[in-house]
């Protein structure tokens, strides 16, 4: 049994991973298992939430589209997916890679491109956090007069 | 009485297909794809999902390019969209502070924790047309070269930074940290709540949240403010889904965050301190987040025992009109059919300027055998 930061960290990959690169992902463990649609791919908004000066109270910002999907596996195992936007594919088969990763050992194919695709978009916000980092203002005084 | 009349709907389904190449214009020019849109006017996308308050970049994009770049069309398909949707639930409240920066700003302090970012801004161009761009001459390889550190992992948001030292009104939770109020499932009552408030701001139109900030800087209501701070950048959503019960980590979305510093409150229990105002917006929007921060602290005028005179500081009227979807249906319906209203205006007229008439006549009648005595 995995514990719930992991499921977290894979979940929160997968919702910002393209429908293709989990299919690529799925691939690479196999062939898609059979598996049956407990919620069909469902489109719908959760209302986001901000605090008033980032940290008071709590207001509705306004909402954001929100893909579901949940299935199960022949063996029982329960997957789910949750993510922004509107691709009810790419919330099929993230939902069944949860399922399949909860039963994986942890050097298995589907963690390691799940450990891949964290890489990717680890080195992805690096990236623009570099490009945002050459905007910085380096401040210098000008000693005017005596 | 009502009278029902017919015959428009040849008509309509003809304005349908012209609107239609009326939108596509000259066929010799390609058409946009809405991918292009999404990723080359991504500004515009932004107010699209501010006002149509629904965040999809995507759907953002496809309602510009069907109102033809019209943003209060766009913002109106966005919102009739929306209604059609199963409402899931509500995020956790964002973290605003764990944003992966790409810009922030402040005019308050130099030197501040993780710098001054300027990230992607017109702000320091000089507003010239750039004519290689109408050549589609866009370098193959983007120029913006990176810098061999990231940014700080994270940033203190400015007022907390003054926060610390207890110059500045404290900005914590009410008393259990109540769900917030939702305009969009229950009718609004006056004087509304600090939530009410910011939930029609961001939602509101922003030229006219522009012009009410406007306002209160020329005079129209008491703020003297300095941008505490600026920032645009990703900040991921969070969701507890029910059948889960932990928390799912949805994607990032882009935010901006305005956090403005105005003068002094106090009262017997508190020395002075700085107040706030807040905004904050779908997408890349400083003048929307600006504004509403601006709005917010004017609004802000009865917790303050301000003197609400103007009306940038009235709850009522900033609230009952910055919604441009509600705006343009109310004055644009003038425009549709009001073929039996207008004919018993005229017939009013008609017997009004008649009655005068005789009233004159009789008038002059009675003078008359007078003038002859």
């Amino acid at each position: 049994m995995t514990d719930i930061a992991t499921r977290q960290h894979w979940m929160a990959v997968l919702a910002r991973a393209t429908q293709g690169e989990i299919d690529a992902l799925l691939q690479q463990a196999g062939p898609l298992p059979t598996h049956e649609l407990l919620k069909a791919p469902e489109t719908g908004t959760v209302m986001v939430e901000g605090r008033a000066g980032g940290a008071g109270r709590r207001f509705n910002l306004g909402e954001a589209t929100v893909t579901r999907c949940v299935v199960r596996l022949e063996g029982g195992a329960m997957g789910f997916s949750y993510a922004l936007g509107r691709d009810g594919r790419k919330a099929r088969l993230a939902a069944v890679t949860d399922a399949l990763l909860q039963s994986e050992i942890e050097t298995g194919p589907l963690r390691r491109g799940v450990f891949a695709l964290a890489q990717k978009q680890q080195a992805a916000r690096e990236l623009a956090s570099r490009k945002a980092a050459a905007t910085k203002v380096d401040f210098f005084t000008l000693v005017r007069g005596g | 009485m009502y009278v029902a009349v017919k015959g428009g709907e040849a008509a309509i389904l003809a304005t349908h297909d012209l609107v239609a190449e009326a939108r596509r214009g000259d066929e010799n020019v390609p058409e946009l794809g809405v991918a292009q849109i999404r990723e080359q006017m991504g500004l515009a996308c932004g107010r699209v999902m501010n006002e149509g308050s629904l965040y999809d970049p995507d759907l953002a994009a496809l309602a510009l390019k069907q109102a033809q770049g019209d943003a209060i069309e766009a913002a109106f398909l966005m919102r009739a969209y929306r209604t059609t949707l199963p409402r899931f639930g509500s995020s956790e409240p964002l973290d605003t502070a764990k944003m992966s920066i790409r810009r922030r700003v402040s005019a308050t302090y130099k030197d501040l924790p993780g710098g001054q970012v300027l990230g992607p801004t017109y702000d320091y161009t000089h507003r010239l047309f750039d004519f290689t761009l109408m050549d589609q001459a866009a370098p193959a390889e983007s120029p913006a070269r990176p810098a061999t550190q990231p940014l700080d992992a994270s940033m203190p948001r400015v007022p907390d930074i003054l926060g610390a030292e207890g110059l500045m009104e404290e900005e914590a939770p009410p008393a259990g940290d109540p769900r917030p109020f939702d305009l969009t499932r229950e009718p609004v009552t006056f004087p509304a709540d600090r939530d009410v408030r910011l939930q029609a701001m961001a939602r509101g139109d922003e030229g006219f949240m522009l012009g009410l900030g406007y306002s209160v800087q020329r005079g129209y209501g008491n703020s003297h403010p300095f941008v505490g701070e600026v920032r645009v950048g990703e900040v991921a959503v969070e969701y507890v889904p029910e059948e889960l019960g932990f928390a799912v980590d949805l994607g990032d979305v882009t935010l901006t965050e305005c956090q403005m510093v105005n003068q002094f409150a106090g009262s017997k229990e508190v020395p002075p301190q700085f107040t706030r105002g807040y905004g904050l917006s779908f997408g890349h929007s400083e003048r929307k987040a600006m504004s509403m921060s601006l709005v917010d602290r004017a609004l802000k005028a009865r917790e303050f025992g301000e003197a609400a005179t103007y009306p940038a500081q009235q709850d009522e009227f900033v609230l009952y009109h910055s919604d441009n979807v509600e705006a343009a249906g109310f004055v644009e319906h003038l425009k549709l059919p009001h073929y039996v209203d207008f004919q018993g205006e005229l017939e009013l007229i008609r017997r009004i300027r008649k009655e005068r008439e005789q009233r004159l006549a009789d008038q002059q009648s009675e003078a008359l055998p007078e003038a002859a005595e």
